[in-house]
């Protein structure tokens, strides 16, 4: 026996379906049927009402990236959609499983300029994974499962339903709908045997193969394969900025990060190997540097499952085309035991460099102001190395992720393609939702923090156990480190007056401390970490500090720089 | 096949040059793309996005339903490598509803054109070369009244151009419009409907589990 009800019933019935269970979300005048409906199903549905739409859609992407779950917005039409553009597009380039609803103006109004309206569709098309404007009550069951099936499935990414007015009001029918199957869209490409028997000989016959792991090894859910396949043919690995979790920190094989702001090693031996070996990775240009230098002298095997990646920025001689949990596998099986010990070795004068020139003035300063290195290392440790790192962009970003350590996987959310300063924040209160039972350390900058403000509100609300780590030098930093070293110091609009911090989280009734000295930091620290709920501790850290080593834009990627010459 | 000579049979008046001309530009090949896709609304934006965004102009355009039922063909033309065009093949074919993009040189398809030309009836009354260049064109008169006769050509695209040529130093057109390329392809599998084949073969495994 099938009951007619609302369409905005049955995007609730439908939400249900999916098994969502926490929306991010903000009302407004084209989604009012929806959260009306919404009202009935606050006991299977937690609705949190975040404090500006963008904010709806970070807390979903951090919800996204620590649960490996879709992550799911309400707004509403016109303005409500547009504050969502910047995290649908992040979530797009970051491939993050999303789902946006978002009220439209009822089909008769639709092209008419009517309040609230925005062509929705249109301006999401080239940010989304797929979008859908959902016209009558009856697609709503199609539409939703569609929606939630596309974004989880193959490459993940965002997902916009545009949800007209009248299709929320209008009676359906309902009958649960389960789409599993797209005639044109294959989530789940058969690997083929010869590449895999391929990609085993390559890997057999190299002397100095190696590996350089992406996001999609943390989306495949093949952090376990990775590991077994580094293991048996003992090839040491870098990660990339999204792909840091995916083997731990303290692995043997685990060369560090890759990248502008990387390790020295694994930079430098990606134009040494003879192998290079890409999982789940994408060559963004802030790992390959110049492309023109770039793993010359290497033979290239490229597992993805996404197979517009290959070939699109490194042309590669093996691509391996399927889900890497199945490839890595695969091959795995087929390639010998091995043991590259002298090549493992090769890595070691590089990272003892860099930790001579670098990471020990970062982490173990004795004198002079805090700095952004020594924070991230002793908030890690002080949390056993097993907190989710969330960073907005910039400095506290790449300090972050330099010296943060990882135990487990899903442990890193931050915006990697789009360079998102404000999505630290609100990502950060979506990870204490997709992760309840961990801690939740938040590094932010003064300059992102404020972009993304109000979302102190939510965390007042809904008491989200948020470690918010503000690293403060009145400067927006990274573009302060860009003035100095190619603009000839010229501090354009990057020094920053800032406002009482303090004074802001104790309004919103969160409680604060801010660290000037050294001697008070360890014990700041835990303060922070043993206070139930959120806590902002503003650290007072050096004004100008560099982040180092560092390959300058489009410079060769194993020229990096180890320090600034002024 | 006319459409492969590049002494061209029907109008005796294309040359290489010409076909040099309309193949490459600025040492880019002309590449014909045909894309299938469901038929669902929103699509030809998506598609043409792919290629603005790879700044890579689109030179024509045709868009109707395929043999296949609710299947969709574009057939897009436009100037750009092999890189470039393996690169919108796999971006257009990202998107979640397309089911198919395959780029051809045109030596592996059988291409065709339309142009209608709207003479002035007194020009070309006035002059008799006029019909004499559309019967060496092997160009159908559709429509004379007093005021304006319709001319219709088919043809690759040097073909119409050259007719164009012709009738626009005699002074008599007063409107004028070329279609865009259609094309079939000349190879004996029809990848899409294999494409489908697969498809529902997975579709059915999916199923049974």
């Amino acid at each position: 026996m099938s009951e007619k009800i609302t369409g905005a019933e049955a995007l609730m019935r439908s939400l249900v379906n999916e098994g969502v269970k926490t929306i991010f979300g903000y009302p407004g005048g084209a989604i009012m049927p929806v959260f009306d409906a919404l009202y009935d199903y606050r006991d299977r549905l937690n609705h949190i009402l975040v404090r500006h739409e963008q904010g709806a859609t970070h807390a979903a992407q951090g919800f996204a990236r620590v649960s490996g779950e879709v992550g799911c917005c309400l707004v509403t039409s016109g303005p409500g959609a547009t504050n969502t553009i910047t995290g649908i597009a992040d979530a797009m380039i970051d491939s993050t499983p999303m789902v946006v609803i978002c009220g439209q103006v009822g089909t008769a109004m639709l092209g008419t300029d009517a309040f609230q309206e925005v062509d929705v569709v249109g301006i999401t098309s080239p940010i989304s994974k797929w979008n859908f404007q959902i016209r009558r009550a009856e697609d709503v069951a199609w539409a939703v499962s569609r929606a939630f099936y596309i974004a989880k499935s193959g490459r993940p990414g965002p997902v916009v339903l545009d949800f007209a007015k009248n299709a929320q009001t209008g009676m359906v029918d309902y009958q649960p709908s389960k789409v599993d199957f797209i005639r044109s869209y294959d989530p789940d490409p058969q690997p083929s045997d010869e590449a895999i028997k391929m990609a085993a000989k390559m890997i057999d016959d190299s002397v100095k193969p190696f590996v350089l792991v992406g996001q999609g090894v943390e989306l495949g859910n093949a952090q376990k394969e990775l590991r077994e396949f580094l293991e048996k043919a003992q090839i040491p690995a870098g990660c990339t900025l999204l792909g840091l979790s995916a083997l731990p920190s303290d692995h043997p094989l685990n060369m560090g990060m890759l990248g502008m702001h990387g390790n020295l090693g694994p930079n430098v031996m990606t134009n040494q190997c003879d192998l290079l070996i890409a999982v789940g990775m994408r060559f963004d240009d802030r790992v390959t540097g110049n492309l023109k230098t770039y793993a010359k002298q290497a033979k290239i095997i490229h597992f993805d499952i996404d197979p517009s990646e290959f070939d699109k920025n490194v042309k590669v001689d093996l691509p391996v085309l399927g889900n890497c949990k199945t490839t890595l596998a695969a091959v795995t099986k087929l390639i010998s035991p091995a043991k590259h010990n002298s090549w493992i070795q090769g890595f070691q004068p590089y990272a003892e460099k860099e930790y001579n020139k670098v990471i020990e003035k970062a982490i173990n300063p004795t004198e002079g102001p805090l700095l952004m290195g020594e924070v991230v290392r002793k908030v890690s440790a002080a949390a056993n190395n097993e907190a989710v790192l969330v960073t907005d962009v910039g400095q506290n970003q790449m300090f972050g992720c330099r010296y943060f350590k990882f135990t487990k996987p899903r442990s890193v959310v931050t915006s990697g393609g789009c360079g998102t300063m404000g999505f630290g924040l609100p990502a950060a209160i979506g990870a204490t939702f997709g992760a309840p039972e961990r801690t939740v350390c938040l590094f932010v900058g003064d300059g992102g923090l404020q972009m993304t403000i109000q979302e102190l509100g939510t965390i007042m609300e809904q008491q989200c156990p948020v470690k918010i780590i503000l690293l403060n030098n009145n400067f927006l930093g990274n573009v302060r480190q860009w003035q100095a070293m190619f603009f000839n110091h010229r501090y354009s609009f990057t020094p920053m007056a800032n406002p009482d911090y303090e004074k802001i989280a104790e309004a919103y009734g969160i409680p604060a401390h801010t660290v000037v000295d050294r001697s008070d930091l360890d014990n700041s620290i835990r303060v922070m970490l043993d206070t139930p709920g959120p806590y902002l501790l503003q650290c007072a850290v050096l004004e100008e500090d560099n982040v180092l080593p560092m390959t300058p834009p489009g410079a060769d990627v194993d020229k990096m720089l180890l320090e600034v010459k002024d | 096949m006319p459409n492969q000579n590049n002494d061209c049979q029907t109008c005796g008046k294309c040359d290489n040059t010409a076909r040099e001309k309309n193949s490459s530009k600025n040492g880019l090949p002309l590449h014909t793309i045909i894309v299938y896709s469901e038929n669902i609304s929103g699509l030809l934006s998506q598609i043409t996005a792919v290629f603005t965004r790879r700044q890579v102009n689109i030179e024509t355009l045709n868009v109707c339903a395929s043999s296949t039922p609710g299947v969709h063909k574009y057939t897009i033309t436009c100037f750009c490598d092999t890189e470039m065009a393996e690169m919108l093949k796999k971006q257009m074919e990202k998107r979640i509803d397309v089911l198919q993009a395959n780029y051809f040189t045109d030596d592996q398809i059988y291409i065709q054109e339309t142009a209608l030309f709207k003479l002035s009836t007194p020009a070309v009354l006035q002059n008799n070369r006029i019909s004499k260049v559309i019967r060496i064109h092997d160009a159908k008169i559709v429509e004379v009244n007093p005021t304006y006769s319709i001319v219709e050509k088919t043809g690759l695209t040097e073909e119409i151009l050259s007719l164009f040529d012709s009738l626009t130093e005699l002074e008599c057109i007063l409107q004028f419009v070329r279609s865009g390329r259609i094309a079939v392809t000349k190879s004996t599998i029809e990848k899409l409907d294999e494409y489908i084949r697969l498809r529902e073969k997975k579709h059915a495994q999916i199923m049974e589990q």
